[in-house]
């Protein structure tokens, strides 16, 4: 066994961090707060490195970024709090049209988003379906020549900003809810969609978006009409490559031990001199090695070729759920200063412990809740039967 | 980056799976309870080599590496295996660095024993007591105690006493007297060294309680299959099926980080003590946590002596704990990590 980075993985760590220190400004970081976690600016420098179509799967005809590396990038990128919401997207449609796309699509969505210049975002959820996101019910009919759709999708994150919306509708409500399915790419400036916003608990603005007699022509059509059951697997194996949510927790242990080490408990001593102090700082560490042994792990599966599955979903559990109860630590550890929002200039670097509380409940339901992937972690990793 | 075994390694791997499973079955680990050592497993693992596995082959070892021998801990593990090999392991290696250092020191023939398992040697891993060491691991049993009093590393050789302190876990637990013995390294070298035979054993513990909780997860999943209430297998409740997934992740992630760990005191990476403490902590919990799950899910079964579960339940507390209390090793990972405390503190009154 080896767990050492190749030299070149190493210099790679290197130049994104040379890159971030080039690219990356604290006002960027600070723009978020108006919701939006995407930065145009850095989200083009990133394409223009190469460094978006690096990571779609060199055997879609993507670029030749190692898994490992793009690990080592996806875990920079969050060291450093970089707002790349629409990374992660971009990378699953541009795969996902490359494997079942058509010409059209290959030819104007993917050089589009693969040089920066355009948005995706995903199009999943609904107010009826979330977790059992077969049972969608957006509804897609052929008239002849064009399709037409109607329904509302929920947490299209980033759709205010985006091109593109990627769709799942019903195509065949008669037949068992996995077989009915069909994706689209689709413009947002398609006339019929409404864009509304849905505020949430933490900082970032998500959209609910309203398909209102929405006419598209077939070369939108992602995948064969009712095939997107297959095209959701791909969909969701290409988000656990590129999850990108495993590495949360250190920009709040920072922040917990700036504050540690620069206040006081009223006996006078300095919080970091605690014992309570220290032992929940010194565990929430050991938590992030496991989180990156586990991201590495799977990544390295990936590099040797192996599609990981199980792994991916014991990787966004385990870091999810471990970020989560670490925001809870350090708030209590802060006491009431911790509830200062990054709105009071007293807030201690800009609220940041405070924001991640809020946003950490987040992070153990989207793209599989910790329930669903126990499930998953039951069924094919300790072969128990399915329960649902 | 390869976080999986080597083809060599599965080898191993297979090896010592089926070796454990025919030699240390549960009524095996059982009749050895009293002491909690079984010398004929001992002789059977000296005879295939485990005994001197990471020993230098001119010592009459394998010549293997540490990554190597934590394939045959974690099965070790798995089984429960009433026999000291970590602490023997530790202990052997820090006096062939004591020997290598030293070549006058004289400890050639005895470095033959320990490699052959003739000898058993064990560590004192926890601070001296007026030169006593209380409940050291393997110390009913171990010919040879190398300990550190803060700035000499001893060698204690002396007649095991044979006789346990009875303990929670089946551990061949004894105090052994280290005020008559022989100074073997001072100084610096001597801190160094110790240091890394601690981190060894620690790295090593967390890999047998990494193996230790993916067996006991093993009997949970085949049992909760076979048991049934209600009219179905109780593994069919989401409930029970959820506790068993949230241990099965924590055990592939203290799996990861044992293997990490080993291989960063293996190969001497910079965060390497870190790395083995923090193993040990996880893993330790994890093994704690995974026992604790799977006994629950055999219901009243799993509280009958009768069933394994318990075995792995004890032996999951008792492993790590040698080694002293978590806070104790926690707030070593504190100052390492946090550097010291920034100013002297006492209590207010």
């Amino acid at each position: 066994m080896d767990f050492s980075l190749s030299p070149e993985a190493e210099a790679f760590r290197l130049e994104v961090r040379q890159f971030l220190a080039d690219n990356l400004t604290e006002a960027m970081i600070a723009a978020t707060r108006d919701g939006t976690i995407h930065s145009p600016a850095l989200h083009r420098a990133i394409a223009d490195r190469g460094w978006l179509s690096g990571a779609v799967p060199a055997e879609l005809g993507g670029g030749d970024m190692d898994p490992v590396e793009l690990c080592v990038l996806l875990e920079e990128l969050q060291l450093h709090r970089a707002p790349i919401d629409a990374l992660g997207v971009a990378v699953v449609t541009v795969s996902m049209i490359l494997e079942h796309g058509t010409d059209h699509l290959r030819d104007t969505v993917v050089p589009r988003l693969l040089a920066g210049q355009a948005l995706g975002c995903f199009g999943y959820t609904e107010p009826e379906s979330g977790s059992d996101v077969a049972s969608c019910r957006t509804r897609a009919r052929y008239d002849g020549d064009e399709w037409v759709i109607d329904g509302t999708k929920m947490w299209t994150t980033l759709a205010h900003v985006a091109d593109y919306v990627l769709l799942l509708t019903r195509t065949n409500p008669d037949v068992p809810k996995h077989d009915g399915l069909t994706f689209f790419v689709v413009p947002l400036d398609t006339p019929g969609i409404e864009i509304r916003a849905l505020q949430t608990l933490g900082v970032e603005r998500s959209n609910a978006t309203f398909y209102d007699g929405v006419r598209l022509g077939d070369q939108w059509r992602l995948g064969e009409v009712d095939g997107g059951w297959q095209v959701m697997k791909t969909a969701l194996k290409y988000e656990r490559g590129i999850a990108g949510g495993q590495f949360p927790s250190p920009p709040v242990i920072d922040a917990a031990i700036d504050w540690a080490g620069r206040t006081r408990a009223p006996d006078g001593r300095l919080h970091i001199d605690s014992d309570e102090v220290r032992d929940k700082l010194v565990r929430a560490m050991i938590d992030v090695e496991v989180s990156r042994s586990f991201a590495y792990h799977t990544a390295a599966l990936a590099s040797r070729g192996v599609m990981f599955g199980v792994e991916g979903s014991m990787t966004k559990l385990f870091a999810s759920e471990s970020y989560k109860k670490h925001c809870s630590w350090f708030l209590d550890l802060m006491g009431p200063e911790g509830l200062r929002t990054g709105e009071d200039p007293d807030a201690h670097m800009g609220g940041r412990i405070e924001e991640n509380f809020r946003h950490a409940p987040v992070t153990t339901i989207y793209g599989g809740t910790s329930e669903i992937n126990r499930n998953i972690v039951a069924e094919s990793y300790l072969g128990l039967p399915r329960t649902r | 980056m390869r976080t999986w075994y080597c083809e060599d390694q599965e080898a191993i791997d297979d090896a010592f799976d089926a070796f454990f499973e025919a030699e240390s079955p549960p009524d095996r680990v059982r009749a050895s309870a009293r002491v909690g050592f079984d010398p004929e497993l001992w002789a059977r693992l000296s005879s295939v080599g485990g005994t001197g596995t990471a020993l230098a082959e001119a010592l009459g070892g394998g010549g293997a590496t540490l990554m190597d021998l934590a394939v045959i801990v974690r099965q070790l593990g798995r089984y429960l295996a009433p026999v000291p090999l970590i602490e023997h392991a530790a202990a052997s290696r820090v006096l062939a660095a004591v020997a290598e250092n030293d070549p006058a020191i004289g400890l050639g023939r005895r470095l033959a024993d320990l490699s052959s398992g003739e000898r058993i040697a064990t560590l004192a891993l926890r601070p001296l007591q007026c030169g006593r060491a209380l409940l050291v691991p393997a110390g009913a049993v171990a010919d040879m105690v190398v300990g550190f009093d803060g700035s000499d590393l001893l060698l204690a050789r002396s007649e095991p006493p044979g006789v346990a302190v009875p303990n929670t876990a089946d551990l061949p637990l004894a105090d052994r007297d280290l005020t008559g013995a022989a100074v073997v390294a001072s100084g610096s070298g001597a801190s160094q060294m110790w240091r890394r035979a601690r981190a060894e054993w620690q790295s090593l513990m967390a890999v047998a309680c990494s193996g230790l909780a993916a067996r006991a997860l093993d009997i949970g999943t085949g049992y909760v299959m076979q048991r049934r209430q209600f009219g179905v297998p109780v593994g069919s409740f989401q409930a029970v099926q959820h506790g068993l997934a949230e241990a099965a992740t924590r055990s592939e992630g203290a799996r990861l980080l044992a293997h990490r760990a080993v291989w960063a005191v293996g190969t001497g990476r910079p965060d390497r003590y870190r790395l083995a403490a923090m193993a040990l902590l996880f893993c330790a919990e994890t093994a704690r946590f995974t026992t604790d799950r799977v006994l629950q899910y055999h219901g009243g079964y799993g509280y009958s002596a009768e069933y394994d579960i318990g075995l792995y339940y004890r032996r999951a507390a008792g492993w790590p704990l040698q080694c002293g209390q978590p806070a104790t090793i926690v707030a070593e990972l504190a100052d390492l990590d946090l550097g010291p405390r920034s100013e002297p503190w006492t209590k207010a009154v």
